[in-house]
């Protein structure tokens, strides 16, 4: 288990990849996941930057672990901000035209699709969301 | 990411490398802004790019609604990550993909 404790920004989303890259590439994760994954991290590090501390900026933290049977990574997202459930926002409707498209939510939708579970706690007055990919057989 | 541009007269073509996230989103944003106006035919190729996230969908989706009014857009050399993001959000209905 590996984590990194820095301030929750935007210009902190590529710091954090390229922690996450780091550990990815050492247990030889399959280059499609890897995009998955830092997607996600720019979705879910991203929303914390642009909202958990507004307008102040506060620190989070990210954790890279592995679990076995199936060979998975599980990334969690832990920070002291409002409490926020990203799980609870409603799916956006991917049939409408571009002319009636709105954007929102669309971040957390495509994580709740390209990752194999994701789950969310409040716990001691911390958002801790966890995000498990499958990178093996 | 790095943005390649190439004008032959009101074509525009775009090349992006790298990532299409939160962090380099408004760079697409910016050059789409100031090249977009008088652009008939805009085609952004995707050869270089790894990904793109939610960021990078909403400037696409900006660049379809105002070239739907001027001309036409499309998104060439999609890889297998990125086709499968536009499967899972709709845009593939929305873009026309190469």
């Amino acid at each position: 288990m590996k984590e990194i404790t820095l301030a929750a920004t935007v210009e902190n989303i590529e710091v954090v990849t390229d922690f996450v890259n780091e550990q990815l590439e050492a247990m030889e994760c399959p280059m499609k996941a890897q995009m998955l994954i830092g997607i996600a991290i720019d979705e879910l590090f991203g929303n914390i930057a642009h909202y958990a501390y507004t307008p102040d900026v506060g620190e989070a933290t990210v954790r890279v672990e592995v679990t076995e049977n199936p060979l998975s990574v599980v990334i969690t997202f832990i920070d002291g901000g409002v409490p926020y459930d990203p799980l609870a926002t409603e799916d956006p409707d991917t049939t409408l035209s571009a002319e009636e498209r709105d954007i929102g939510g669309l971040g957390i939708f495509m994580v709740k699709k390209s990752m194999d579970e994701i789950t969310y706690r409040y716990e001691g007055g911390k958002n801790v969301l966890s995000i498990r990919k499958r990178i093996g057989n | 990411m790095t943005v390649d541009k190439k004008l032959t007269g009101t074509e525009l073509i775009i090349a992006l490398a790298g990532r299409l996230d939160t962090t380099t989103a408004p760079q697409l944003e910016a050059e789409l802004k100031a090249n977009l106006p008088g652009v008939e035919h805009l085609v952004l190729d995707f050869a270089a790019l790894d990904y793109l996230s939610s960021a990078g969908l909403r400037v696409l989706l900006a660049a379809q609604k105002q070239m739907n009014k001027q001309g036409d857009m499309v998104v060439r050399s999609v890889n297998e990550t990125i086709a499968e993001i536009f499967e899972v959000t709709g845009f593939s209905d929305i873009l026309t993909i190469e």
